[in-house]
């Protein structure tokens, strides 16, 4: 009761400051911040009575008084050092710092042609009816208070629109760095994503935080993928280990459709993901890979829903995680197959790595499943490493170190594998602890 | 008995898993060169002695020393004991998921290479060496490039704990039950694998409950096993009294010493 007491007129002042600097923002945007800052403050950070955030305390957050990030305004440059080693080579890239676009940084922005790379302040005063049929289309409604806190205060973010037919081979890398100074500051990034029909392209989403940034990044993706379109999706987060993190990711999928995304959860002290997708039509596949890293006290929460609403498409998901210390990680996947979607055929698996005594993971796979003619199918599993494994690679000559490291690496060489940007793909090797320069189950080509 | 030297000295040896004392006073001497093979019943020691002598955590020596090559055994850590020439060929190879074969072995090679002052193995050389050992235990190549015993068959992963063997070139190399699951066939490629890499400078400790690999690979010595202590030694022949006679006999006797015994 007194938590509620508190959460009433939360950040009110803020929001109504905001207010006054958008009185130049459209109409419906406008009603669109203002119903969303409504159900802020009805509805409040989610406690743990809420099914959905049982196993993460928000409280952290919550209790924290955090002001809007300002941008790059603290600080005139950010080295280029800190964002290289993050960088990916051949990308079209836009950097933004402390939530705001940094054109200083970003890289390779397509003028004009078949593919729109843009960050969406500047969309919004010049063309908004081009966000108008995508903004909160895809995130009204059942997204959470953090979803809705972003848009009643997002200002800056980016958007991506892949004409129809459009293939891009260049990936589409969206970084977001957090740096020190902003402390308890919240940036509120949104990510508006469509690609059109039978269009190809990878989208990345970089969350990265300098070593002791205490600041939360509240994100929302919307993602439409056009009928026969071919949408990869990659995000990554490594925010600093004090940071915070909430990320809503919402997916629509048209008719023949193929989505595939890898979600990364490596760094932050908290951090959530949701990834949401909707099957809209027929004949559409989505993918959903995870891998969640953590260490010491870190708490790393992902949470999917995959929406089989029509008949005949099909989901494969596969979450991994991996956990030392004191870390704790959650999975809960949901498979909701609605009443018609016959011919559905879905495919969930959660499997899990506990390095240390005191590491925990709460894995929780749930199909609802309201059709009578599919195929469904999920399975979990919760492990270590194995003792007679470890001791077998040591009378090979083989130190107990590196064989950990070989062995959490092979736990999570699958799903590295699938990767297919090598930045990306090495950083994980790297994090895995492999010292060794290829890969475990590449080598053997040569 | 020959002029050679002293490989592997066990006196004494007492160890427990679990809190059950399992050995009970264990006394061996292998020198360069030399083929022991240790028979005995179910559950008399013989697994655990190969165990202790890889290092394996768990089994707790109470009792007793071991010394290989005159160094202290028993206080060297298991991978140190690779690298400095131990190797167990495992009763019951471990699978390994997303570990493939070579990637692994390499690792373990150059490991070994490493600890011994010599350069590591480039992937061209490593490869070489895979073929041609692959080639004397007749593995399927492509075993060698899949994960470490997954999907393997009972002969293929005994097969590859030879081709292990045969590229790490052990000084000592401890077979634990390597016969036991195979079929004839697999039983002659494997115990002429074995074959090929006896050497003057390679000891072997063959650890058998039964006598058909004897045929095969021909000890130099053998010794029986029985409630945790060495009971008889002797030469091959010895192997064909066990078939006919079986160990019960042994166990109500006090341990006889045997004529040409080398301990």
């Amino acid at each position: 009761m007194e938590a509620l007491a508190q959460e009433t007129g939360l950040y009110r002042d803020a929001f109504e400051a905001l207010e006054k600097e958008r009185l130049g923002e459209p109409e419906w945007l406008r009603r669109l911040r203002t119903d969303a800052f409504a159900r802020f403050q009805e509805v409040g950070f989610p406690s743990a009575r809420v099914e959905a955030w049982k196993y993460t305390n928000t409280a952290p957050i919550a209790e924290k008084s955090w002001s809007p990030a300002t941008g790059i305004a603290a600080r005139d440059t950010v080295s280029e050092p800190a964002l290289a080693p993050w960088r990916i080579p051949d990308a079209i890239e836009m950097v933004f710092v402390n939530g705001k676009f940094s054109k200083r940084y970003s890289r390779a922005l397509p003028e004009q042609g078949s593919v729109h790379v843009g960050n969406l302040a500047h969309l919004l005063a010049a063309s908004p009816e081009k966000a108008e049929p995508r903004l909160g289309q895809l995130a009204a409604g059942e997204v959470s208070a953090f979803g809705s806190w972003n848009t009643a205060f997002f200002t800056d973010g980016a958007y991506v629109e892949i004409a129809p037919g459009a293939v891009v081979a260049s990936p589409i890398h969206l970084l977001f760095l957090t740096t020190e100074e902003d402390a308890f500051a919240v940036s509120s990034p949104r990510v508006l994503v469509s690609a059109g029909a039978r269009s190809q392209a990878t989208v990345v989403e970089t969350y990265i935080g300098e070593r002791d940034a205490v600041a939360l990044t509240n994100a929302v993706t919307e993602i439409s993928v056009g009928e026969g379109a071919m949408l990869e999706h990659l995000k990554r987060q490594e925010e600093s280990r004090s940071g915070y993190h909430v990320h809503a990711v919402e997916v629509r999928q048209e008719r023949g459709s193929v989505f595939t995304q890898h979600n990364l959860a490596i760094g932050g002290m908290l951090a959530r993901t949701d990834v949401n997708t909707l099957f809209a039509g027929e004949g559409a596949e989505c993918t959903l890979n995870g891998l969640f890293v953590g260490a010491g006290t870190q708490h790393l929460d992902n949470h999917t829903r995959i929406d089989h609403a029509v008949p005949h498409c099909s989901s494969r998901e596969l979450y991994k995680g991996i956990l030392d210390g004191r870390a704790r990680g959650v999975f809960h996947g949901t498979i909701l197959v609605r009443a018609g979607a016959q011919k559905t055929d879905a495919m969930q698996t959660n499997k899990n790595l506990l390095l240390s005594r005191e590491a925990l993971v709460d894995s929780t796979p749930a199909l609802e499943i309201l059709a009578d003619d599919v195929k469904c199918k999920h399975a979990s599993t919760i492990g270590q490493l194995d003792a007679n494994v470890l001791f077998y690679l040591r009378s090979r000559g083989i130190g107990p170190e590196d064989a950990r490291a070989m062995l959490t690496y092979a736990f999570a060489a699958d799903l590295a594998s699938r990767i297919r940007i090598p930045a990306i793909r090495t950083g994980i090797e790297r994090l895995l602890g492999l010292r060794f320069a290829q890969t475990a189950t590449q080598e053997v080509s040569s | 008995m020959t002029e050679n030297s002293l490989m592997l000295e066990i006196r004494n040896l007492h160890a427990s898993v679990a809190g059950n004392e399992i050995l009970k006073g264990v006394d061996l001497t292998v020198r360069a060169g030399e083929v022991h093979a240790l028979m005995g019943p179910n559950g008399s020691g013989k697994s655990t002695l190969a165990h202790v002598l890889a290092g394996r955590p768990g089994y707790e020596v109470t009792q007793g020393t071991v010394f290989y090559k005159g160094k202290d055994l028993l206080a060297t850590p298991p991978e140190e004991r690779a690298r400095q020439g131990v190797f167990l060929a495992f009763q019951y190879p471990v699978e390994i998921p997303g570990v493939s074969n070579v990637y692994f072995l390499k690792n373990a090679l150059n490991a070994i290479r490493k600890a011994r002052g010599e350069p590591e193995l480039d992937a061209m050389d490593f490869l070489k060496l895979v073929k041609e050992k692959a080639k004397l235990v007749d593995l399927d190549e492509e075993l060698t490039k899949r994960p470490v015993n997954e999907g393997f068959s009972g002969g293929e992963k005994k097969r590859n704990e030879i081709f292990q063997m045969a590229v790490l070139e052990p000084s000592l190399a401890i077979l634990d039950e390597t016969d036991s699951g195979l079929d004839i066939d697999a039983l002659r490629i494997v115990a002429a694998g074995v074959n090929a890499l006896r050497s003057p400078d390679r000891s072997m400790l063959v650890v058998t409950h039964y006598q058909r690999l004897l045929n095969y690979i021909v000890p130099d010595f053998l010794h029986v096993l029985v409630e945790g202590r060495i009971a008889l030694s002797g030469g091959k022949d010895l192997a064909l009294e066990l078939e006919e006679r079986g160990y019960t006999w042994l166990e109500k006797e006090p341990a006889p010493v045997a004529s040409g015994a080398n301990c």
